[in-house]
């Protein structure tokens, strides 16, 4: 930039014009590519007689859907069974993060045992499960393991109230009779006594330094009340259990096979990345902490509640969100076992009968990044509600 | 002042430890029956790894069955290893025609002995190698593969299987998202407004829905999206998509590279007189990249095993083929010898690469504490 | 192991005595740390110990509070043998207090509330008395305008101040103290000091590992020096550092103090 006279350097050798020329230019790219894509698209769609438009959600779907948690028939409409998917979606991935979080915070702690087994085992665990595909293992469990049980007539029994063959899981379904809101109001009634209680135990401890056993005597009431009021409204709920009549079971909950193995790889597979997770937050606490409250006094379990799990779960905080979004996006695979999921239901069925591939596919990507979105800004929330205590 | 001490120390006392403290006692004492619920973990966990492994081993080893080639062979008390042994080639090369399979072969040779000789510590021209492996490595590759030219018969990619597929996917889905991840990387941290709105979006969107997603956008939209007549090859698509969706992940990992360069070699590479692109190119990334590395691995990893998803739009990479020879009706009833083989070729796999990029890992802690 | 009842029976610890240590021995595998330790300490009496990296002082006070264990011979800490009973554990952590070498506070936690923790857990006392003794104990250490303040925002002596009022504010009897400033930068170092020589002055019984030569003459009553997990020598300070009487002291005495 060597120049005689620098207040004539030309304008391209500015940097606000060169910036501003840069991004118009980049903008511009876009937009031409954006209606490269929209021209042929609408050419390819009139020159296949594809329909446009989201008038399909109101027509008649037609097939029919192996597990549905709220009404459907095959008159119903893509809409409602679009509903349909995504619920089963939201159900498998709330379901497995509450399996994989349980397991892998069993399987971190169990790393970090000064058993060696223990640790070995769970060590062999996490090396094992993570460095398999998922979909493989989604598979292996759906195909190898379930598929394989016996039929119906020979199914595994326990107590001849849980059944489990080739068809499913058969589970006792609670039938509520009337009276049973007065169970609920009780339950409501115990959840708002409990709260009061861990407020009032709080506030006498701040001010007297007296401790109350919060969680026994919120346990206790939970049983004394629910059991008074099933008692007093005369026991109204039932359950229906699964009775094997001719060649199949009746009544009863079924859990689809599809779901079983669905549950089961996803909640493994992301458990050995959750143990990983665990393990490391709690490394990150370091030993002289721990030895810190010792020398004050405080015991093990005060020490792990009051010292190394608030410092700890900062770490874990972040990563575990990711995990936790991987499981919803993993939860797409069921399509390869045919669960009824989103993509399954939605994204597959319906977009082969219509061939609107634009708006489904579209509709499904936005339904991905909802779901992600509401968990980040869940999991945002509570890290900043952990993370206050620091700043 | 009276001495705070009632006896003068003993001098020198040598006792032996105590068995608590050494050899196998002290070992047995301290890893597993330290206390008693220490040992009650100890008896549970023998318990459950003993329900555990050998019947595993019984199934795999002793019960199974190894030599024959045909479903007779299988006593169908354990393993039939037989099963694995009559589709071995297919696992491995799809229905690529068997005599033509020597031209993947040597394009493995040749991929084998430029990554090994990238660990030769005294080798000079590491990279050339490097450059070969990214430009000239691809370009015979494809010609190989494809054929068509020089002499070599077209196999189309239809044909194409097996591991052999699982590992085209993997390496090109990879090697194309890193270039395309760095320009996002580095449009997510540029100043120019547009630019970094774009590639935020960009990122966040690939990163927000799931793969499989992608891979239906590749086959049945894709296609809506071109001219009339323009047509792309379904195995080209899939790997399209692959590149999109990890080139919004290694845009994440080369970021988190960027942000731990500090400030001061941005301020000497400008104080230098070096523009944006060669202080990016010359100073910043060769930096950034080093530190990700074990980033890069980890995302190749996952790529690699979210390869099988191909599988579902049809493909038949490893996973798919071995899917496929389960549903072979004349070689029912073999799922579980079929998933444990495929398990057992992705866990080498990803193992030995995480265990790499550990390596790296503990040998680049060791260079900055220096 | 014996009863804790025929323990007590045989030894009579001493009521002046804060600490006893008799024929204490360690080890971490098959390496030897403790070496037949004796040691008594007396109420009120300021023990500083000295001697090269790795001799084992650290491994020595730390059983003192049970953070390492012993395997053989007996500590007892204002009359209750260490052993492996938790209620006893408990008791004597809750009056021996110890100050690190790395700190060690709770970055969660205001310095306030770094105090305030073992006081509102252990001692059971309301958020308000333990937040009022925590005052108090702050502004002992001289920094009562930092009680709000999370430990990464304070200096190193100002950390290691609080953490010196986080042991206090449970009342100690003892006082454990492994090289506290030989994580600080020097123009640090005297405020910790100023500290401990108030403690000192005001009658604690401390158990101080450090290579400050200067805060030993002060305020040890005696001097001890290790190696090798044997406790070599010990002296009032005049003696220890006029007239050493082991060849090891010696050479130890002179490369420290060259300095
Ligand atoms: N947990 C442990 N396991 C095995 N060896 C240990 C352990 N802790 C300490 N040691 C060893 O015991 C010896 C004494 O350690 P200690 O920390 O007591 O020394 P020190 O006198 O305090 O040294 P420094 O002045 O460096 O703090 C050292 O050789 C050390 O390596
Ligand atoms: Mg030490």
């Amino acid at each position: 930039m060597v120049s005689s006279e620098p207040e004539k350097t030309r304008f391209w050798y500015n940097q606000k014009v060169r910036s501003i020329a840069v991004q118009a230019l980049v903008l511009l790219a876009i937009i031409g590519f954006f209606a490269f894509i929209i021209i042929n698209t609408s050419q390819n769609m009139k020159a296949h007689g594809i329909a446009s438009g989201f008038g399909f959600l109101e027509q008649t779907a037609g097939f029919s859907i192996s597990q549905t948690l709220i009404d459907y028939e095959e008159a119903d409409s893509y809409g409602r069974a679009f509903w349909i998917g995504l619920l089963n979606t939201i159900l498998i991935s709330a379901i497995g993060i509450v399996f994989a979080t349980i397991i892998g915070f069993f399987i971190g702690i169990a790393r970090l045992s000064s058993n060696w087994l223990i640790s070995r085992t769970a060590t062999a665990y996490i090396e094992i499960l993570r460095n398999v595909p998922l979909l493989l293992q989604i598979l292996f469990w759906y195909i190898s393991v379930l598929r394989a049980l016996p039929r119906t007539k020979q199914s595994f029994s326990l107590f001849d109230t849980f059944f489990l063959n080739v068809r499913g899981l058969y589970l006792p379904k609670p039938i509520f009779e009337e009276g049973f809101a007065n169970i609920l109001y009780a339950l409501l009634a115990t959840f708002v006594l409990i709260i009061f209680l861990t407020r009032w135990a709080h506030k006498r401890q701040e001010l007297t330094g007296q401790q109350f056993p919060v969680f026994i005597s919120s346990l206790g009431l939970l049983i004394v009340l629910l059991l008074g009021a099933a008692a007093l409204s005369g026991f109204p709920m039932t359950w229906d259990y699964a009775v094997l009549k001719g060649f199949n079971f009746r009544g009863g909950l079924r859990v689809m096979p599809e779901f079983v193995a669905m549950l089961f790889a996803l909640s493994l597979y992301t458990a050995a990345f959750i143990g990983e997770i665990v393990r490391a937050g709690i490394m990150a606490v370091s030993k002289g902490q721990t030895e810190a409250s010792y020398a004050l006094g405080l015991h093990p379990g005060q020490t792990l509640r009051l010292v190394v799990i608030p410092q700890a779960l900062r770490v874990i905080v972040p990563p575990l969100t990711s995990q936790y979004l991987n499981l919803t996006k993993n939860s797409s695979l069921a399509v390869a076992i045919a669960y009824p999921d989103l993509v399954h239901v939605f994204a597959g069925t319906a977009l082969m009968q219509t061939g609107q591939a634009v708006e489904i596919l579209g509709i499904t990507m936005a339904c991905y990044l909802s779901l992600s979105l509401f968990i980040s800004l869940l999991m945002n929330w509570y890290n900043r509600a952990i993370a206050l205590k620091e700043k | 002042m009276t001495s705070a001490f009632t006896s003068e120390p003993v001098k020198g006392a040598e006792l032996p430890p105590p068995k608590t403290e050494i050899g196998v006692w002290g070992w047995l004492y301290h890893n597993l029956f330290s206390t008693w619920y220490n040992s009650l973990l100890t008896v549970l966990s023998v318990l459950l790894l003993y329900w555990l492994i050998p019947p595993f081993v019984e199934w795999a080893f002793i019960k199974a069955d190894w030599v024959g080639d045909s479903r007779e062979a299988c006593s169908r008390e354990g393993a039939c290893w037989v099963f694995i042994k009559v589709w071995f080639g297919q696992l491995m090369y799809g229905r690529y025609p068997i005599e033509m399979r020597w031209r993947i072969n040597i394009a493995y040779v040749i991929l084998a002995v430029s990554i090994l000789s990238l660990f030769i510590p005294k080798f000079r021209h590491k990279h050339w190698v490097g450059l070969f492996l990214f430009i000239g490595f691809p370009v015979i590759a494809y010609f190989l593969f494809v054929g068509d030219s020089f002499g070599l018969e077209y196999v189309e990619t239809t044909r194409w299987g097996g591991l052999f597929l699982t590992l085209v996917i993997g390496i090109l889905g990879i090697v194309g998202s890193l270039p395309f991840g760095i320009v996002l990387a580095l449009g997510r941290r540029s100043e120019m407004p547009v630019i970094r709105t774009l590639s935020v979006a960009f990122i966040e969107l690939w990163r927000g829905v799931p793969l499989i997603t992608v891979l239906f956008m590749s086959s049945v939209m894709f296609p809506l999206f071109m001219p009339e007549g323009v047509n792309f090859d379904k195995l080209a698509r899939a790997i399209g998509g692959v590149m999109l969706f990890s080139s919004a992940y290694m845009a994440e990992v080369v970021r988190g590279g960027l942000q731990g360069i500090p400030k001061g070699q941005y301020e000497a590479a400008k104080a230098l007189g070096l523009g944006y692109w060669r202080m990016m190119g010359l100073i910043v990334m060769p930096q950034a990249l080093r530190i990700v590395i074990p980033g890069i691995v980890s995302t190749f990893i996952g790529v690699f095993k979210d390869t099988t998803l191909v599988l579902i739009i049809g493909l038949f990479d490893f996973l798919g083929m071995s899917q496929a020879a389960i549903t072979n009706v004349n070689w029912l009833g073999f799922s579980t010898e079929s998933y444990v083989f495929t398990a057992v070729g992705f866990w080498i796999f990803c193992f030995g690469m995480s265990r790499y990029s550990m390596a790296v890992e503990r040998k680049m802690h060791v260079a900055y504490k220096k | 192991m014996a009863t804790q009842s025929a323990i007590k029976t045989i030894y009579q610890p001493n009521d002046e005595n804060a600490i006893l240590m008799e024929n204490v021995h360690k080890w971490f595998g098959s390496f030897h740390v403790l070496k037949d330790i004796n040691l008594t300490v007396r109420k009120q009496h300021k023990i500083v110990i000295c001697g090269p990296s790795g001799s084992g002082k650290s491994t020595l006070i730390r059983c003192i509070n049970r953070l390492e264990e012993h395997q053989q011979g007996k500590i007892f800490v204002d009359g209750i043998e260490l052993t492996n009973n938790l209620k006893q554990i408990d008791r004597i952590r809750s009056e021996v207090g110890m100050v690190f070498q790395q700190f060690n506070l709770f970055p969660h936690l205001t310095a306030l509330e770094n105090l305030a923790l073992a006081p509102i857990w252990v001692r059971k006392l309301s958020k308000a008395e333990a937040e009022e003794q925590a005052m108090k104990y702050l502004e002992r250490v001289q920094i009562p305008e930092q009680a709000h303040k999370y430990p990464g925002q304070l200096s190193g002596g100002q950390q290691q101040r609080v953490a010196i009022a986080r042991s206090l504010c449970m009342n100690p009897k003892i006082m454990l103290f492994d090289e506290p400033t030989s994580a600080l930068d020097p123009e640090m170092i005297k405020e910790v000091l100023d500290v401990m020589v108030e403690l000192a002055e005001s009658g604690m019984t401390m158990i101080v590992v450090t290579h400050e030569m200067g805060f030993a003459r002060t305020v040890a009553d005696q001097m001890i020096f290790m190696d090798e997990g044997e406790l070599i020598e010990q002296n009032t300070p005049h003696e220890f550092f006029n007239n050493p009487q082991n060849d090891r002291t010696k050479l130890f005495l002179s490369q420290i103090l060259q300095h």
